[in-house]
Order: structure tokens, then C-alpha cells, then sequence
């Protein structure tokens, strides 16, 4: 029997020894690729070809619902109107904005693209994510910022990559996360605030774009080859097209979603 | 050096402590499917045949969340983690504990079996990692430790979700979903007995370092990183969160003893209440008729009654987080319709119901042990029911109930009821004469005598109405008789004459005494 505990004991001890030097990020894995070294992805990939587009849609927009700040003084201080969610951000001439637009498929198998060492800034102000939606690539640091002075807590739902849900009750808090599968997308939201979403575009490449305030999108650097661009919504749902690309040509890919 | 991890993963596998080995999944998977699969599925995906009668619904394996962790948030729980939740089960959900029920080696071969469903737990590169927990920091029910525990309360935002006195009642407590969008309640931090991850201050200091992850409910683990509190200071706030719900989880008394007072207190914050007897009772969900109710909001009441040599008042309090009907609760309120399947095949609309209480008497006083059914009598056995609504707070109707499904108010006027709504709470005093002016229908108070009593409670954001409901079985209230005289005089009476008693015998001995002395 003592060298049963004994045995159990020292297993638990060569657990704590083995794992140290890991904690502390949410996802504690190391990044498949090892970093890169040059921290300009567009530069990298800058020689291909381009797919510019895009994104507008048929139809009556749905009306972004109101949202009711008056539990948060701090957050309704910084807007003139009534904020709304951001469901359905139209432009002019019923172009659309954030959407994600990705490549697929077609980038060949095992070609790996390192991680960007600049992060992707998510910024949590006015009780509102900024951006609402964003692409990052695997392994590429996410920094949660809180600019309100008031509680927000930021949970991941995911499938392929590990959930996590951590709070931040004050201006000036950070957090560093990354995701370790591709998926689009990975939803971010606030339970305090049951109208704050974000949408994270996971991808294991560079050749992504999320639509601007003109509906327009551009993904460069593609080298030769068939791909399969889609574009995702987070209320119309998603379309896909199919862009050949031949040499440093820019290839044009429009998208056209029905509102619903 | 640069052998050091392969070292320790040889070393680990050969460790005798490293229980995988040991596990077999063949034989997890039969424990599985005979004892696991009714609720979270053949697949694990959390949508066995009793999964849409349940909210929180069972765990979905697939995706190797846990709320029940040691390990850090986004972390896979270890295998002691999900141990415990097998063994001990989740307090305030339905799922039991299994550790009086499977053997050792079927629980551990069904942990196995489980970690299967999630590819998560293949990745090596998944390893949890257990936070090293301190221990409690000593005075933590002191007055000064719960000041500190209550200020950070405030300050990280406890109260959002849980409300300004814990009850579960926070602005945003109605907006809660879980990551599948099904609703979830802020937990109602005066019942710790029904907290899922255990009610000791350890417990919820791990809770709120780990978070509960599917849920809203945050890690606060990055706030000591980021020194926005110290380690002790969040101590405090679990010490203050244990400090809310009674030391011990409160344990049934059938009997409610009602004193004898010279007032009768009408309100429910009457001073008068403070010192009289609280009994509490479990409710049930309603699953005996149709349409039954699966997921009751209302999980107990706290019971008080004291009597004059004329009336009766009883007071009635329950933690309902929704002060109902509230607008505010409808979305929840279609959630929750949404998740439970329904016995009717047409899915109701949400609507504005009100909260509603009924308490229940027989009759008449019964003779012997026969009562009338307790779920509303029967028509040929009706009971006699007070029942109260929010959407007439002081008013309370009296009936004759014959079945759940029929209701038939008396002509006569009600009992008296006074309510108040509080921070997550209601609290209803009813009053009425002891004697009835229709003895026919309406029970006569007695003293002395044990009067059979039941309780049902609807909470209308919840979706409960007509059978939907949280109920009680039989229980009893008795009112104290008066002390007659005679207990006091009595024992005064006996002393006197043993006294006198006693003298008379040493006197008389005395008296002999002297005269042989004399002679």
C-alpha cells in the first residue's frame, strides 16, 4: 500500500515537473509552424495573384435592433444615437460589409504560411467588439483589449479550437489568445452584455479579406492556381465562386447574397 | 536538457500512478450505453431521449468542455476532474452522483470510454494542466473579510449575472445562454447545495479561478495576473459568496409549528418574523400529469406560521429571480420553450404569465392517516387551496380544488395576503380566522391538531402555468396550543406538598425522640 502512494505520489510529481515552462495562455500549445521571422505577410505572398470583389446583397436589409445601454452609463456616454447591433452593415448602393471572404480550397496541401508577429487587436468599447469581424491565421496572437471601465467577459465558442472564457472588469485589461485549428468562424461574445458578438475568421493561410464599408474585398499574393473563394455572413449565410488564377493577374469574384 | 520532455513521457507511462492503462473502453462503452446514453446519447453528443427534459440538458461529449475543472479556461478538465463530477454527479442538475452505484472500476472504465467521443483528448498537445490552488486564508466569516469579499463582489462584476444579493437575479441574468444557445440561470448564490461544482468556499474559489467553461460564468484567473486583486482578495469574494447560503443545506421538518402570538404580523417584513421558527421544503417538477413540467424554477420555500386565539398568518417566501411578468424575461422565456419538449405537439407561444403560489389544506381536519390526493385532490376528494398571483399581489383567492385541471373559487372572500417582492425573493403572508363560516368547504383551524399542508409554485418568466408548476407532497402545520395554567402550578404544587411532606415526617420524628428521652 505505501508504495502505492508512493508511486502516485511521484507521478504527480513528474507531472508538475514535465509541465513546466507551458502555462499560462489559454491555448498552451505551440504554434504548428515555428514563427516567422519576417512579420509582413503581405510581403511575403505579395508576388501572386489577386481576387478583388464585391459583397452586396438583394433585398430589404433587416433592421439592426437597438440596443438598450442603459445598464452601462459608461458605454451609452459614447455615442450620440442610439447604438445598434451590427448584424447587417449596409453601404451604398446595398453593398455589404463584414463579410469574411476566404480561399477554401485550392492552396495546396502542405505548403504552410508563417503566422504574422503582429496581433490582431480586438477592442472592447462603447460595450461593442471592434472589429466585428476579423480574419487571423493560425498561431497568430489575438490582443483582447477592454476600453470600457466596466465588466465585459470574452468567451470563444468553438468547435475545432478550444473554447475559453475569461473576464476583464476593467479599462486597460489585455489578453493574448491564439487558435490552433483553422474555422470559420470562431464566435466571440460577451454574456454581460448579450448584444456584444464577434466573428473570427481562423485560417491556416494568408488569402483572406473581410468586406469594407463599400462591400469591396481584396486577397492578394494567391500564386497560379483553381481556387474555391467563399464568403461568409453572419445573418445571410455563406456563397462560394470558383477563381482561376494564371500568373500575377487580379481576378475579379463578386458576391451576391439574398437578404433574409 | 533537450531530452527532458521524451524523459518524462517515458517516466509517466511507466509511473504504476498512471491510471490510462488501466482503463478499458470496451468495457466503458457497456456501462456507457446502459447507464449514460438515456441522456447524453449512443454518440455522446448530449442528445440521448431524456435530453430535451432537462435544462442545464446533459453534457455533449463531443466538444470536451467541462465546466467542472482544476485546469485553466479553454483547458480539457483532468481525468480526477471528470472523476468527481461521475462520482459526486452535478448538484442542481440531474445529473446524480454514480459513486454508490458503479463500481471503482466501471466509473474509471467509463471516464475512458468517454474521453473517446472528443478527439481532443488524443492531442498531445492538449496535456490539462491543474491550477495550484492555495488554501483559504483564515478569518474568512469574520466582518472584515466579508466587507472585502463584498466589495470585489461589486467590483468584478459578480452582480451582472447574480444580482445585487446573490440571488441570480442581475441585469443581465435574463440574456444568459450556454454555448449551445440554450438558457441558463445565473446561479442563485443562497442555495450552495445546489451549486455544480460544490458549495464549499474551495469550491467556488476554483470556480471562479477556472471558470465554468460552456457557460457564462468567466475565469478570473488573469485578474491576480494583471494584480486587479490579490490571491486573498478573491478568497474573500468566495468567502463572502459561501457567507450568503445557511451553514448547513437545510433539511426537511414535516411538521410546521405555529406559536402562539398576542399580534398577528400582516406583513412579510414584520419585525415579529425575525423570531419565529423557518421551515424549509423541496419542489418538485410537476411529471405526474400531462402537461408535465421538467425543468421547475422554483427549487424550495421557507415556511413560518404563528397563530392568535383567532387567526392564523402564514408566511411564505421563495427565491424566484424573475419578479414576473416581466418583459425583460420573454426571449429567456421562448428559450426555454424552445428547449423543452413539449407534451402537446403544438409548441407554445411565450406570454406574459404571472408568478403564482397555491397552498393546500384537506377539507377538514382528517381523523386518521388518509388525506385527499396530494396533487389538488380529486372530484370526489377535493382539497382546499389559497392561492396567490403577482398580477394581484394583495389579493388571494380561496377554492375547492378537484383534480390539477379544476379549480373552483368560493364565493366567500379569500385569506388575507400581503407580498413583497426583493431582490430575487417573494414573500406572501397569508391571514384568515381560525374558525370558517362554511365548514363544508373551508378547513377550520384547530389547535393541537397536525392540519396536512402542501405547496405548489409557478414562475411565470419560466414558462409555468396551469400544470407547469413546482410542487410539494403533504407536510403538516401544527398550532401550539396555549399552556394551560396547571403546567406551571402544577410542579410548584407537588414541590410544596413534598416539602411539607417531609417536615411533617422529621417532625413527628422528632416529637418521638424527645418523648423517649423524657421517659
Amino acid at each position: 500500500m505505501k508504495g502505492r502512494i508512493f508511486s502516485v505520489v511521484g507521478g504527480m510529481f513528474l507531472l508538475t515537473v514535465c509541465s513546466k515552462g507551458d502555462r499560462g495562455a489559454v491555448q498552451a500549445a505551440p504554434p504548428a509552424t515555428p514563427p516567422a521571422v519576417s512579420s509582413d505577410v503581405g510581403a511575403a505572398v505579395a508576388a501572386g495573384g489577386t481576387i478583388t470583389g464585391k459583397v452586396k446583397f438583394t433585398g430589404t436589409a433587416p433592421r439592426n435592433p437597438a440596443i438598450d445601454m442603459s445598464e452601462e452609463a459608461a458605454c451609452k456616454a459614447k455615442y450620440t444615437t442610439t447604438p445598434t447591433e451590427e448584424n447587417v452593415m449596409a453601404g451604398p448602393a446595398n453593398a455589404l460589409s463584414n463579410v469574411f471572404v476566404y480561399v477554401s480550397a485550392g492552396v495546396p496541401a502542405g505548403q504552410t504560411f508563417p503566422a504574422p508577429a503582429t496581433p490582431v487587436v480586438l477592442d472592447q468599447s462603447g460595450c461593442r467588439y471592434h472589429p466585428h469581424v476579423f480574419g487571423v491565421m493560425v498561431g497568430q496572437n489575438i490582443e483582447i483589449r477592454n476600453s470600457d471601465p466596466l465588466l465585459h467577459n470574452i468567451k470563444a465558442i468553438a468547435k475545432k479550437n478550444r473554447p475559453f472564457n475569461v473576464s476583464q472588469p476593467t479599462a486597460g485589461m489585455t489578453k493574448t489568445v491564439t487558435f490552433t485549428a483553422p474555422e470559420v468562424m470562431v464566435n466571440l461574445e460577451c454574456n454581460v452584455h448579450g448584444w456584444m458578438h464577434a466573428y473570427a475568421g481562423v485560417r491556416p493561410d494568408p488569402f483572406y479579406a473581410v468586406s469594407g464599408p463599400d462591400g469591396s474585398f481584396s486577397i492578394k499574393g494567391l500564386p497560379p492556381g483553381t481556387y474555391t473563394v467563399e464568403a461568409w455572413h453572419e445573418k445571410f449565410g455563406t456563397q462560394t465562386a470558383t477563381v482561376t488564377i494564371a500568373g500575377t493577374e487580379s481576378k475579379t469574384a463578386n458576391f451576391t447574397f439574398a437578404a433574409r | 536538457m533537450s531530452n527532458r520532455p521524451a524523459l518524462c513521457v517515458i517516466l509517466l507511462l511507466l509511473a504504476p500512478g498512471s491510471r490510462l492503462l488501466s482503463q478499458d473502453t470496451t468495457a466503458g462503452k457497456v456501462v456507457y450505453q446502459k447507464w449514460c446514453a438515456g441522456c447524453h446519447g449512443d454518440n455522446g453528443a448530449g442528445d440521448g431521449q431524456g435530453a430535451r427534459r432537462m435544462i442545464p440538458p446533459p453534457r455533449d461529449f463531443t466538444g470536451a468542455i467541462y465546466q467542472v475543472r482544476s485546469t485553466p479556461s479553454g483547458q480539457l478538465p483532468t481525468d480526477a476532474d471528470l472523476l468527481r463530477s461521475i462520482d459526486e454527479g452535478l448538484p442542481g442538475t440531474a445529473m446524480p452522483g454514480w459513486k454508490s452505484r458503479l463500481s471503482d472500476r466501471q466509473r474509471r472504465d467509463v471516464l475512458a470510454y468517454i474521453r473517446t467521443f472528443s478527439t481532443f483528448f488524443a492531442d498531445t498537445t492538449q496535456r490539462p494542466q491543474p491550477i495550484a490552488f492555495g488554501g483559504a486564508p483564515a478569518g474568512g466569516s469574520g466582518a472584515d473579510a466579508l466587507k472585502v469579499g463584498r466589495q470585489f463582489y461589486d467590483s468584478i462584476g459578480c452582480r451582472k449575472c447574480h444580482g445585487d444579493l446573490g440571488r441570480g437575479d442581475g441585469p443581465s441574468a435574463p440574456t444568459l445562454k450556454d454555448d449551445a444557445g440554450h438558457p441558463i440561470f445565473a446561479a442563485n448564490l443562497h442555495e450552495n447545495w445546489r451549486f455544480n461544482g460544490g458549495g464549499t468556499v474551495e469550491d467556488i474559489y476554483h470556480r471562479l479561478r477556472t471558470g465554468l467553461d460552456g457557460t457564462p460564468m468567466p475565469s478570473f484567473s488573469d485578474l491576480l495576473e494583471q494584480k486587479f486583486l490579490t490571491d486573498e482578495q478573491l478568497w474573500r469574494v468566495a468567502q463572502y459568496v459561501r457567507s450568503l447560503s445557511p451553514q448547513e443545506a437545510p433539511a426537511v421538518r414535516d411538521v410546521v409549528h405555529a406559536p402562539l402570538t398576542k399580534q398577528l404580523p400582516h406583513a412579510p417584513d414584520d419585525s415579529a418574523w425575525t423570531s419565529v421558527d423557518v421551515y424549509w421544503f423541496p419542489l418538485v417538477g410537476q411529471i405526474i400529469r400531462k402537461e408535465r413540467w421538467f425543468a421547475p424554477a422554483v427549487s424550495g420555500l421557507w415556511v413560518k406560521a404563528v397563530h392568535t386565539a383567532d387567526s392564523i398568518a402564514l408566511r411564505v417566501a421563495w427565491d424566484d429571480r424573475s419578479e414576473s411578468p416581466d418583459t425583460a424575461w420573454l426571449t429567456y422565456l421562448g428559450h426555454v420553450l424552445g428547449t423543452l419538449d413539449s407534451d402537446d405537439s403544438t409548441r407554445e407561444q411565450p406570454a406574459l404569465w404571472p408568478d403564482q403560489l397555491a397552498v393546500q389544506f384537506p377539507v377538514s381536519i382528517p381523523t386518521g392517516m388518509e388525506r385527499p390526493y396530494f396533487l389538488m385532490g380529486s372530484p370526489s376528494a377535493p382539497v382546499y387551496q389559497w392561492r396567490w398571483s403577482s398580477s394581484s399581489r394583495t389579493t388571494a383567492v380561496a377554492g375547492l380544488a378537484r383534480g390539477i385541471d379544476r379549480y373552483d373559487p368560493l364565493p366567500a372572500a379569500g385569506p388575507g395576503a400581503r407580498a413583497v417582492y426583493d431582490h430575487g425573493q417573494w414573500r406572501v403572508v397569508f391571514t384568515r380566522a381560525l374558525a370558517s363560516p362554511d365548514t363544508a368547504s373551508q378547513l377550520p383551524f384547530r389547535t393541537g391538531r397536525a392540519i396536512p399542508v402542501a405547496f405548489f409554485a409557478w414562475d411565470g418568466s419560466n414558462g409555468e402555468h396551469g400544470t407547469r408548476m413546482a410542487i410539494s407532497t403533504w407536510y403538516f402545520l401544527a398550532l401550539d396550543e396555549p399552556v394551560p395554567a396547571r403546567v406551571f402550578i402544577s410542579p410548584v404544587l407537588a414541590m410544596v406538598l413534598t416539602l411539607g411532606l417531609g417536615l411533617l415526617v422529621v417532625w413527628r420524628a422528632q416529637q418521638k425522640t424527645s418523648f423517649r428521652r423524657q421517659q
